[in-house]
């Protein structure tokens, strides 16, 4: 008699891994990356294989010294790779952004126990560490197209009082980071994501709202609120960062408390702060805040009834 | 309120293949644990002749249903089988003399009262026939004085994947259906009754409207197709909009729900007496050639029932019941019970290693009780009991969908159970001191 296998039910499951919802979320961001090489030439490419080489090796080697399962395969050290990558100018040294990877992936990745386990995002806080580390060099940004021109122009942001049309703004034709600048890009991701049922829409709508209505107040007009939804990071964070299932709460209702919260935070930073862009510290302070988000959203449960106060046990 | 579902694939081939009644084997093994309950005790003797209907084995507990034989021959043995659930159940084996002969006690049976109807229900053997196996006459026997119900609902939702033969019921028997409905409304004077049927198969929910017609108190409610659509509180809040509480059964929120199968077997049983001995089987899976629904009497074997639906090769898995809730058999040879609404065979069936969980929240927007699967998976990892009830595991119906959806393969589905027993296993503990 042949033996035939023994498991507990369900007999099926959904054909969704873990490798497949990372995939999804690295074709999301193929966009952006399109439109950075065509932007920011070449070296957008180069950087971003970097990154990505670099966090899959630390990967892979973080989890052999500590003698763990290999979680290469997953995918999640490409996507942190090409998140970081995207979190950087592209003049930024290679070397520097190897550090970044380290950080990335060994200190906020790994060892607090690797995918899943993590309390910050990685790539925030690989972006945090270089931010505070090489303050010029991550603030050194090149004008679109300066692969064309043979000296290098430093410009401005439009954060840190660049000059930008909306319209520049949301093709990417600006100075940033290098993944950040196209919102139409990354929208473009953002809405792939929301289709494939990877991402909720809950919380990049009340990051990016919450920004938008907090900025008609700060800036007195709706395109400079519309400024501030298309520059910096919001779209980048909103859609890809803040939407990191380790790092953000679980439930509808927690999701929209991270988003008003990070939309909130990063409005605060770019008004009062002496930095000009806040999303990174609004999602790396929101990411810290999630298991009280999660513990304070726990939902009810169908047909629950509460437990009578000062009742038996 | 809004109830998370999850959309499974329907795989309902054996849908149009019109139930085939398969000749009666050389052999059967009768279980005497056919129920959720209490099992039986052997009334019969090594070397006794049985006829069709005759009964085999019994119990004094309530929570109980006596079970018949499904053939006419004689005892060949009352041995110990493993049952699926893992326990060792005691087994009548009956061999059959080909006579076919039909037990003496079976003739039509005359109902003129709430007592003797139930009491015809206990002696039918019936027990819920949606797969959970639950007595129906403990189900029915409510006491009328405390809490009369408002609603019977039928059960036809079917929303396990591959599964048909509540389906053919409706197509082949929905008169008797409608017939048991007419008799439990009558004995137990409930007034209404709502038929839920999946809307995935339009085909019985226009049958069973037609058949409803001329009876207002009876309507059918087209559901969405949608998983667990067919457990029990679900369908409630789905049919008549109640919500059960936390620890209490159906009937405290005026409902009582009975399978659309069971309630054609009670009509069935009123006009002939022929007890529980057969039931109808969907047979499907990737390696069946022809899915196929049969009638086939309790305790035939799995082996000699998937012949007739012919296999292209040999099954590396067997399960009774839905791949959702449904249990795996340990061999070829199981012997049908009457819980058992399907058999379903596969061979190469994908194998996923267990990732680490990446807090997706899939299982959190699939589960019906609206629980955190992946919470209760942590708290019962670290044995924090407290947490556990917290998050109102109890509350957990097993159906699956959790483990289903899950990217990182985690059976969550189990842990909960799991977890379960390990908080009535404390319970205990703390009872003992």
């Amino acid at each position: 008699m042949a033996k035939l296998i023994i498991e507990p039910s369900p007999h099926i499951k959904s054909p969704v891994t873990t490798q497949k919802i990372m995939l999804c979320v690295i074709i999301a961001l193929l966009p952006a990356l399109g439109v950075s090489m065509w932007v920011f030439g070449l070296r957008a490419l180069l950087m971003t294989v970097v990154c990505c080489t670099c966090c899959v090796f630390f990967e892979w080697a973080s989890r052999k010294i500590m003698k763990r399962d290999n979680t290469i395969s997953d995918l999640s050290a490409v996507v942190t790779g090409m998140l970081l990558a995207f979190n950087l100018p592209v003049t930024l040294p290679f070397y520097m952004a190897v550090i970044g990877c380290f950080v990335s992936i060994v200190i906020v990745k790994q060892f607090f126990g690797g995918i899943g386990q993590n309390f910050a995002n990685p790539a925030i806080a690989g972006r945090i560490v270089l931010m505070l580390s090489f303050t010029s060099y991550m603030t050194t940004w090149v004008e679109p197209f300066y692969y064309n021109n043979t000296t290098l122009v430093t410009s401005s942001t439009p954060l840190a009082g660049g000059e930008a049309s909306l319209l520049d703004l949301f093709i990417g034709t600006t100075g940033g980071c290098l993944g950040e600048t196209s919102a139409l890009a990354l929208l473009i991701g953002g809405i792939f994501l929301v289709v494939m049922k990877i991402i909720s829409p809950a919380t990049p709508l009340c990051f990016i709202g919450t920004v938008f209505l907090l900025s008609i107040f700060q800036t007195g007009s709706l395109e400079g609120a519309l400024a501030a939804i298309l520059s910096g990071g919001v779209m980048l964070g909103a859609i890809f960062m803040a939407t990191d299932y380790s790092t953000t709460p679980m439930t509808t209702k927690g999701k929209i408390i991270f988003g008003i919260g990070c939309g909130l935070i990063t409005v605060l930073i770019r008004a009062f702060g002496t930095m000009p862009e806040g999303v990174s510290y609004s999602i790396l302070l929101m990411n810290i805040l999630t298991p009280l988000i999660d513990r304070f959203t726990v939902p009810k449960a169908f047909g629950a009834v509460k437990p009578q106060k000062g009742g038996k046990k | 309120m809004f109830l998370h579902s999850v959309k499974l694939p329907h795989f309902k081939h054996s849908a149009e293949s019109e139930t085939v009644e398969l000749a009666l084997p050389e052999k059967v093994t009768i279980s005497m644990a056919q129920h959720l309950g209490v099992p039986c005790k052997p009334t019969v003797k090594v070397g006794d002749k049985v006829k069709i209907g005759d009964i085999i084995g019994d119990s004094d507990a309530v929570m109980s249903a006596p079970v018949h034989s499904s053939i006419s021959g004689t005892v060949a043995e009352i041995t110990e089988v493993l049952h699926i659930s893992g326990k060792n159940m005691q087994s009548v084996v009956i061999e059959n003399d080909g006579k076919n002969e039909i037990s003496d006690g079976v003739h039509p049976v005359k109902v003129t009262n709430r007592e003797e109807f139930l009491k015809a229900v206990r002696n039918s053997g019936s027990i819920g026939l949606g797969g959970a196996g639950f007595p129906t006459s403990i189900k029915l026997g409510f006491d009328p004085k405390e809490k009369k119900p408002d609603y019977l609902i039928i059960n036809g939702a079917e929303c396990e994947p591959y599964i048909t033969s509540d389906y053919r019921c409706f197509m082949e028997e929905g008169e008797d259906v409608l017939e048991g409905i007419k008799l439990m409304m009558k004995y137990l004077e409930i007034p209404a009754c709502v038929i839920g049927i999946e809307k995935n198969k339009p085909k019985a929910i226009e049958k069973m409207k037609q058949l409803c017609a001329g009876t207002p108190e009876i309507t059918v409610k087209a559901l969405k197709s949608s998983y667990p659509q067919g457990a029990e509180k679900t369908l409630i809040y789905s049919t008549v909009g109640r919500v059960v509480k936390e620890g209490q059964l159906p009937l405290s929120s005026g409902c009582i729900v009975i399978n659309s199968s069971t309630a054609a077997f009670i009509a069935q049983y009123i006009r002939t007496g022929m007890p529980l001995v057969r039931r109808r089987i969907t047979v499907d899976g990737n390696i069946v050639k022809k899915p196929s629904n049969f009638i086939v009497p309790v305790g035939m074997s799995i082996g000699e029932i998937v012949y007739h639906a012919q296999l292209s090769e040999k099954p590396d898995r067997i399960i009774l019941g839905g791949p959702m809730m449904g249990a795996c058999a340990f061999d070829i040879d199981y012997p049908i019970s009457k819980t058992n609404n399907a058999v379903l065979m596969f061979a190469n069936s994908p194998v996923y290693e267990p990732t680490a969980c990446i807090r997706c929240g899939k299982c959190t927007r699939a589960c019906s009780m609206n629980l955190l699967p992946t919470e209760i998976e942590h708290a019962f990892d670290v044995k924090d009991a407290a947490m556990l009830e917290k998050l109102k595991v109890n509350l957990c119906v097993n159906c699956g969908a959790c483990s289903f959806v899950c990217p990182a393969k985690h059976n969550i589905a189990e842990k909960n159970q799991l977890a379960k027993f390990f908080l009535r296993e404390i319970k205990l503990k703390n009872e003992g001191k």
